[in-house]
Formats: C-alpha cells, sequence, structure tokens
C-alpha cells in the first residue's frame, strides 16, 4: 500500500568466521553476516540453532572462541554487555527480563540509564540539575509510552501484566536507550495472533519513525518473512542461507531444515 | 477569572450558530480553559482564545481545500479536542460534520461516509486512515483525508493525505491572505441551517443520517442547562463516541452553549484514571458504566478486611437510609444527619475521590434501565444521578428528573418546551424544538417517524404514572404476548435479570411461544470473582460460563426475578421457565450488539436459532457453532456444548393476591 521510501545504508555491523562452543558443544561454526544501517534483520532457525548465541555474541554476553566482529568499523572480540550498550545497542530477552515489581513507567525509565549524568547524591536530593535532567528523561520516557500505547498501564507493576503486555514494556525499555541497532529476541513467542500483529506493527514503526537498525530472532518463519529485509537462516550452528526473505523462502537447505528430510 | 457570566441566560438572538458562541467565548471567558487532553501523561489545556485560534486556523485550511457550504465533512477518532475543533472550524464554513463512530468495521463505516456524500475526512490516526483509504477505494468521492497524529504515515504516498499540522500552517497562510475571511462567514451561518448529521447506529437495518439544526441543537442545549442550572464552572470528561448524540450535546453543545471545559481522555483504556485526575462536576454514563463501578467497589470491598467491611456495610445501609432523603431536601432527623456526616468523613468521601466522583455535582444515565439498587447507591452517596430519556431524533432531552423527585423506576418529567403524548398503542410520542428536520437521503424513514406536524414516533411503549412521571417498559414493537394471551415485554425482564451482577446480558424470548425462556451471557468480573472465592478453576470466559456451579449461580437470580414478576399484576405469567448461558460475550462486532451495546434481539434470534429451539424443545443440551469476527475484520470460529436449565416458577402472588383480599 505505501511506497517504501526507506533508506538502507552502510554495513552497521559485520560478524566473520565466528565460531563458539560451550566445552565440547558447538554452539556456532563459521558464521559470517552483515547488518546495514536501517534494516530489519531477521536470524531465524529451528530450535536450538544458536540464534540467541549468535544475539549474545554480538551484544557481549558470550565471547566467541573465533571470528571478529566489528560494529561502526571498529573491530571488536571482547565487549562487555556494558559496553556494547554504551555504544546504541539495546536488546530484549527471550525470557522477559524486567524488574517485576516495579511500575511500567519505573521499568521504562531504566532504560534510560546510561543517559543520567547526576550522581547519585544529586539525585537523590532531587535537587536542580538532577530534577531538570528527570524531567526532560520523564519527557522521552513519556513519548515511548505514548508510541507503544501503553498509557493505560503506566503505573501498573509489571508483575501484574499479561505477557503480550510485558513484552511490550520490554520493548519500551530498549527502546527507553535510544539505540543504533536493536536486538529483539523472539519479541513474538507466546503470543496469539491479534498480539503478534501488534507487535510487527511495532516493531516496523520504530525502524520507521527512529530510523533504528532491528536484528530480531524468530522461530516462526511467517511472522518474519513479512517484516525483515534480509534473513539469516541457523541451523545447528552454521548458517545455511542469506538473503531476502523471497530467495530463502525457495532455498532447498531452509525447507529441508524446517521440514526435515529423510536420510 | 471573568465575571462576566452569560450562562444560564435566554439566548442572544444573534448568537445562533456554534461558531458565533465561539466568538463570544472567546470574548468573555477568554483566558478560562475550553478543553483540556491529556497528551505524554501531562494535561495539556486551551482556554476559548486558544481554540478560537485553532478552530480560525482548521477553517482556514478546510477553506484553502476547497470545502465549501453544505459539504459533508466526516470525523473520525476518540474524543480530541481537534476533532471538536474541526467540527465548530466545518460549521464555521457551513459544511456539514458528520461524526463516524470510530471502532465500526469497515463495512458499516464505508455505509456512512458513501451515504452521507462525504468529500473530506478527518482521522485520528494511522489506523483510521487505512479504513479510509480501503473506503476510498470503492467510494472516490473521499478526495481528502486529513490526518492528526503524524506516526507511521511517513511513507504513505497516495494523493490527498494532508497531516492536520499542514493544514493549520496552510490555514494560517490562508487567513493572513483573507483576512476576516473567518468573520464573513460565520455570519453567514443561521439558526435554521443544517448544525450536524449524526447517524444512529440502529437496532434494525442500515443507519440513518439524522439531520439537525443549530435551533434545534442550540435551544435544547440551553433547556437542559438551565433545568440543571450548569455554569462556565462545570467540567465535564468526554469519553463516549462523538458519533452519538449524547457526546454531542453534552461535550459540545452544552460546553459552546455554557462555557465550561471538556476534558478528552488519554486514550479508551485510562478513562478511569483520568476520571480521578479530572474529577468531573457533571458526568455522563451509561447504566453500564455505573454498575461497573459498583460491581468494582463490591469486588473490592469482598477482598477487603474485616474492620473496612462492616465499617462500609454499616455506613452504606445507613446512606441509603439517610442520604437520598438528605439529598432530596426532606427532613431528616439530627442522629441520621451526624451519622451522615461522619459516614462522609470515614467511607462516603474516600469512596468517591476514589472513583473520581468527589466533584460531581450532575450525573445522567440514559439508554438503558438502570437497577434501583445501583440507582440508590449513587444517590445515597450525595451524588445527584438522574435519569434521562430521549433519542438522537429529538436532540436527547424528552423527559428529565427534576432535583428532588428522582424515582429509579421512571424516567422524569417532559424535559422543558416538550409535549408528549401516549398513543393508542401504547407508544410515546413527542414533539418538541429539538426534533430532527428529517434523515438525510431517506424520506420514507423520516415519513415513518415523524408526523407533518412534527411529532416524533419513539418507538418506546410507556405510560404515566399518578404523579405525571414517565415509565418505559420495553420498544414497542418488542411487547408481545405469550400463547396464552399474557403480556411479554422482553427488556422488563432482561432488565430485572441484568440488575444482579453476576449477569452481564440477557436475552428474553416468549413472544407467541408457551413460556419465557432466556439467553444469559455471565459477567466475567463477577462470577469469576465468585468463582475464585468458591475455589472453582477456569481458564476461559466459555469454561466458567459452563461450570454447573455457575448455573447454580445464576438460577438463584432467575428464580428471584421469578418471584418478582410473580407480584405484578399484568406480567406474572410470564416468568421465566428455562434458560440457558451463552458461551460468548454478546459482543457488536459480531453484529449482536449496536455500537451503543443495545442487544439486537432479532439478529441474535436467527444467529442462535438453534439454541432458542433447544430452549422450548425441552432438550437438557444444545450444541452451537458460531462465528466471531475480530476487530481487523477476520474471522474465526468457536463451537460448544450448552446445558439448558429449567427454573422454578412461583404462583402468581403480591399484588393480584393482596387486591383479591381487599
Amino acid at each position: 500500500m505505501s511506497a517504501t521510501t526507506r533508506v538502507i545504508g552502510e554495513v552497521l555491523l559485520k560478524v566473520e568466521g565466528i565460531n563458539l562452543s560451550f566445552g565440547g558443544v558447538r554452539a556456532l561454526s563459521e558464521v559470517s553476516f552483515d547488518i546495514r544501517k536501517g534494516e530489519i534483520r531477521a536470524i531465524i532457525g529451528p530450535n536450538g540453532a544458536g540464534k540467541s548465541s549468535m544475539l549474545n555474541c554480538i551484544n557481549g554476553f558470550y565471547h566467541p572462541q573465533q571470528g571478529s566482529i566489528t560494529y561502526k568499523g571498529q573491530p571488536r572480540r571482547q565487549m562487555r554487555p556494558h559496553e556494547a550498550a554504551a555504544q546504541g545497542i539495546a536488546r530484549t530477552f527471550q525470557n522477559i527480563a524486567l524488574f517485576r515489581g516495579m511500575s511500567t513507567l519505573d521499568n521504562i525509565m531504566t532504560g534510560r540509564l546510561l543517559k543520567m549524568k547526576q550522581n547519585f547524591l544529586m539525585q537523590a536530593l532531587y535537587w536542580g540539575p538532577a530534577q531538570r535532567e528527570e524531567i526532560a528523561h520523564r519527557e522521552h520516557v513519556e513519548k515511548i509510552i505514548d508510541f507503544l500505547e501503553i498509557q493505560a498501564i503506566r503505573k501498573v507493576p509489571v508483575g501484574r501484566l499479561p505477557y503480550g503486555l510485558q513484552k511490550r514494556v520490554e520493548l519500551g525499555r530498549a527502546l527507553a536507550a535510544e539505540p543504533e541497532l536493536l536486538l529483539l529476541d523472539e519479541p513474538m513467542a507466546g503470543m496469539n495472533v491479534e498480539e503478534k500483529e501488534d507487535m510487527c506493527r511495532f516493531v516496523l514503526d520504530v525502524n520507521e519513525e527512529f530510523g533504528t537498525t532491528i536484528a530480531l530472532i524468530e522461530h516462526d518463519m511467517g511472522v518474519v518473512m513479512d517484516i525483515s529485509d534480509r534473513v539469516v537462516v541457523l541451523d545447528y550452528g552454521r548458517k545455511i542461507a542469506d538473503g531476502t526473505p523471497d530467495e530463502v523462502r525457495a532455498d532447498q537447505n531452509v525447507i529441508d531444515a524446517y521440514l526435515g528430510v529423510a536420510h | 477569572m471573568n465575571n462576566a457570566k452569560p450562562a444560564g441566560g435566554r439566548r442572544d438572538s444573534r448568537v445562533d450558530t456554534f461558531p458565533k458562541l465561539l466568538l463570544r467565548n472567546a470574548d468573555i471567558f477568554a483566558g478560562r480553559p475550553a478543553v483540556r487532553e491529556k497528551d505524554y501523561g501531562i494535561w495539556q489545556t486551551w482556554s476559548w482564545t486558544e481554540s478560537l485560534a485553532n478552530v480560525r486556523e482548521i477553517a482556514g485550511g478546510l477553506a484553502a481545500l476547497g470545502l465549501s457550504r453544505g459539504d459533508k465533512i466526516a470525523l473520525v477518532g476518540d474524543n480530541r479536542p481537534h476533532l471538536y475543533w474541526s467540527i465548530c472550524a466545518a460549521q464555521s464554513l457551513g459544511a456539514i460534520p458528520v461524526p463516524v463512530y470510530q471502532d465500526s468495521v469497515a463495512d458499516e463505516m464505508s455505509f456512512v461516509i458513501d451515504h452521507a456524500e462525504v468529500r473530506i475526512a478527518i482521522a485520528e490516526d494511522q489506523e483510521q486512515v487505512d479504513k479510509l483509504l480501503q473506503i476510498r477505494a470503492k467510494h472516490p468521492r473521499l478526495a481528502t483525508i486529513i490526518y492528526k497524529d503524524p506516526r507511521g504515515m511517513r511513507h504513505y504516498a497516495e494523493p490527498g493525505l494532508v497531516g492536520l499540522a499542514e493544514l493549520q500552517a496552510r490555514g494560517s497562510e490562508y487567513a493572513a491572505a483573507n483576512p476576516e475571511f473567518f468573520e464573513i462567514e460565520v455570519a453567514k451561518g443561521k439558526g435554521s441551517d443544517v448544525s450536524v448529521m449524526l447517524y444512529t447506529s440502529g437496532t434494525t437495518g442500515q443507519p440513518k443520517g439524522v439531520m439537525l439544526s443549530y435551533d434545534n441543537v442550540l435551544v435544547t442545549a440551553e433547556n437542559a442547562i438551565e433545568f440543571d442550572h450548569l455554569t462556565d464552572q462545570d467540567e465535564i470528561l468526554a469519553y463516549l463516541p462523538m458519533a452519538w448524540v449524547g457526546d454531542h450535546i453534552f461535550s459540545y453543545a452544552e460546553s459552546y452553549v455554557a462555557g465550561f471545559c471538556v476534558a478528552c481522555p488519554e486514550s479508551g483504556a485510562t478513562v478511569m484514571t483520568d476520571l480521578k485526575e479530572i474529577g468531573p462536576t457533571f458526568f455522563f454514563a451509561p447504566p453500564r458504566i455505573f454498575e461497573n463501578i459498583l460491581t468494582q467497589v463490591s469486588i473490592r470491598m469482598d477482598d477487603a478486611g474485616w474492620i473496612k467491611r462492616k465499617m462500609f456495610q454499616f455506613f452504606m445501609t445507613h446512606a441509603r437510609r439517610a442520604g437520598i432523603a438528605i439529598l432530596d431536601g426532606k427532613r431528616v432527623s439530627l442522629v441520621d444527619r451526624f451519622l451522615y456526616w461522619l459516614g462522609g468523613i470515614l467511607v462516603y468521601g474516600p469512596l468517591k475521590n476514589v472513583l473520581g466522583l468527589t466533584r460531581m455535582r450532575l450525573g445522567y444515565t440514559a439508554g438503558e434501565a438502570i437497577g434501583p439498587d445501583i440507582f440508590d447507591f449513587y444517590r445515597s452517596l450525595g451524588l445527584n444521578l438522574k435519569q434521562l430519556y430521549g433519542m438522537t431524533e429529538t436532540s436527547v432531552f424528552i423527559c428529565m428528573q427534576p432535583d428532588g423527585q428522582i424515582k429509579p423506576d421512571t424516567v422524569g418529567i417532559a424535559a422543558p418546551d416538550v409535549e408528549i403524548k401516549i398513543a393508542d398503542s401504547g407508544e410515546v410520542l413527542v414533539k418538541s424544538p429539538g426534533v430532527f428536520l428529517n434523515y438525510f437521503k431517506n424520506d420514507k424513514a423520516t415519513a415513518e417517524t415523524k408526523t407533518p406536524d412534527g411529532w416524533v414516533h419513539t418507538g418506546d411503549a410507556g405510560f404515566f404514572d399518578h404523579d405525571g412521571h414517565l415509565k418505559i417498559i420495553d420498544r414497542a414493537k418488542d411487547v408481545g404476548r405469550l400463547k396464552d394471551g399474557t403480556l411479554f415485554a422482553p427488556k422488563y425482564i432482561e432488565n430485572k435479570l441484568k440488575f444482579f451482577s453476576y449477569i452481564k446480558e440477557a436475552v428474553a424470548f416468549g413472544d407467541k411461544h408457551d413460556h419465557v425462556a432466556t439467553f444469559i451471557n455471565i459477567d466475567l468480573d463477577a462470577v469469576g470473582n465468585w468463582a475464585e472465592r468458591q475455589g472453582i478453576s477456569y481458564a476461559s470466559y466459555q469454561e466458567l460460563a459452563a461450570k454447573p456451579e455457575v448455573y447454580e449461580l445464576i438460577q438463584s437470580c432467575v428464580e428471584q426475578v421469578n418471584r418478582d414478576l410473580a407480584t405484578d399484576e399484568k406480567l406474572a405469567a410470564s416468568q421465566i421457565k428455562r434458560f440457558l448461558i451463552l458461551h460468548k460475550e454478546l459482543d457488536a462486532d459480531d453484529g449482536e450488539l449496536t455500537r451503543t451495546r443495545k442487544v439486537r434481539r432479532s439478529f441474535v434470534g436467527q444467529r442462535f436459532a438453534s439454541l432458542i429451539e433447544a430452549l422450548y424443545s425441552g432438550a437438557a443440551r444444545a450444541h452451537i457453532s458460531t462465528e466471531v469476527t475480530f476487530e481487523d475484520g477476520r474471522k474465526g470460529k468457536i463451537e460448544a456444548d450448552l446445558a439448558i436449565r429449567e427454573a422454578r416458577c412461583v404462583p402468581p402472588t403480591g399484588a393480584t393476591a393482596l387486591k383479591k383480599a381487599s
């Protein structure tokens, strides 16, 4: 319906020859692909294919034994999660990792942590510059609340929310960090059709409105094919296909991996 | 604050349209708040002067787009200041605003847009724009779509899409190039012009476009303001659909006439929070909302500690005894007054505060009958809740309840300047200054509803009681008879059922049958909480509805209704003999309810024909498979096997028996 005028820029992140093993288990072997600025890049594959491991490598949770990750032209091997965050990488988790006793608003506010400059004492006293800073951050958070249409649950403790909404709050917290690269780990897992559609809409809107580059993991092919620009397919830790949704859909290796093949 | 207080006074006959009223208000109320909206978590306020500036800009933009006198302009969205301004902007150019139900499915909206010959539509956001674009593909007359919220709209390349901010910018340019255009255009309007076209949701057939003139709307609004003493100091929360006549009268017409402030909630889901923050002095809600609030209170009190519960029970019992009398200005003993005062501090005050009704001076409820218990609950708290009887075709007001003479089972006396008569068939006929001009492009329906001398057929059956208060029993066409000739008023029975908090909706059958049988929809909140306390587990609405324990619970309600009916002389024989609990909630998206959430009886009858058959066949169970529609138009299917229960009937007692005895 709409004519796409989105600009896909140069390579933002590049992974080359990643090998990751836990003891004797090979989680990833020789995986290489890139993510371009402004695109929605999906990483798909059956259960246990190494998708989450790949994401964990990108944001520094895991350190691959071999291979290199180049982010914004800077090659790196070892990076800690907080360094990744400081460089503009934010993520959500497969199993929601929110502060269950805190309200939606406070949870999203924690996403602003890295942007807060005032020291602890000033913040505790809520005085002068600390107060101004908090007001500015609150304004930003309110924009996210508006964007994700969660005004009604602003002050509700997250633990009391249904699963689909918790996922949305988690997305909100990731957005609060104003990331350049947003990693979404199965944002639609466990959702019903309507919730999935809402989430797709939000992912597309984030990409369009803020120009955020998005890498998302899904094992449900259907959803991903509709919204992503390019898709990487992993199976048993190996990359078996990479390309546009149409190319991937027609790829024999992918069909075999998903439907099984007689040996 | 401005000391000028023109509100409540008779109208200056030169100020006979809403744009003229706006100019007046910007003059006399100037900096006082006209409209508020909660945006990004903060209440934003616009004064009358700022409202005028916005209306001027939107009008300029619309003029630049070529909107001319008599054109129709559709408004699609939640209650937003910009949409209210757009109504006034359209009116100032002599165009006719057509607010559309924003949650209606594409087919319904499509009919209205096409039938009303809409050329320009103003939508709230992308969701509405998408619907309108679909409609435009079929009805290309809709040339321009204006949207308020630019989110997600950046990459739409379709022609004729204009952002509201851009429209207002164009409007300022237009105003700069054509100074005084606004005043000149406004001056051209007159009281007899069509001010607004409102489509009735229609329990049967296609919606009809009711055309109301400025005189209709203004005179009724003025009368109502005078009757209930509204002033520019009042405040209202606008949360009901803008396409509904009530919202148009209360949140637009009365606000412009009296000069009070209208607050728009942040979103549909935040209304209860916003209500608490704004604390409106004038509050309208259909009975089901008052019911929901009371259900919530009851649930929370059931869960409260022993002391709180006892205190609540004691003071509420006292309030029911003394509170209503105090509100009605009757004589009450000093002890009762003291206890009521104490209750005010301990219970009523905090409760009203929690509900956001602390400042409420005037509350209206209409659309359906309200349960006497519910009605008394609010009145006993000292909230001046009143019933109202009206319809779109009469610019709302037909009957109103005067202070001090409020009864739960009647709708009050004729509103100012309204004449009422009862036809031989029992139907209520009305003649008033608010009677509509005609239905748009539907002379047949106009002739059926409005007599040449201006009487409107309300379609309701009712009668006056000995105090001259009107009592409505049912839709005239729905009143039927059982095979033995007993009068059968389905709504009357359904309302009695719905007064139980466990029952959300009921549909009674009986016309031309041997006995009365009903469908019941349980209230998920109330029954769910009850089930929790009973230790009954359930996973879904469908499962809960089918539990034998729930059937027992509902059966006790049904039998209580039968005992009530037994005391009524005319309706004693129309007791409920068999009933079943439906497996799904009746829903407007499935066409079972109207957009204002009234049951579409004939449609429900057709859709669940197999269940009705089972109710009258004596079977103990019935199987049903129904199609359901989701909001985006996709369809799904649910199947269920429902139990049918027999309820005990009571031999006629009470009135009849007493009469025989005397």
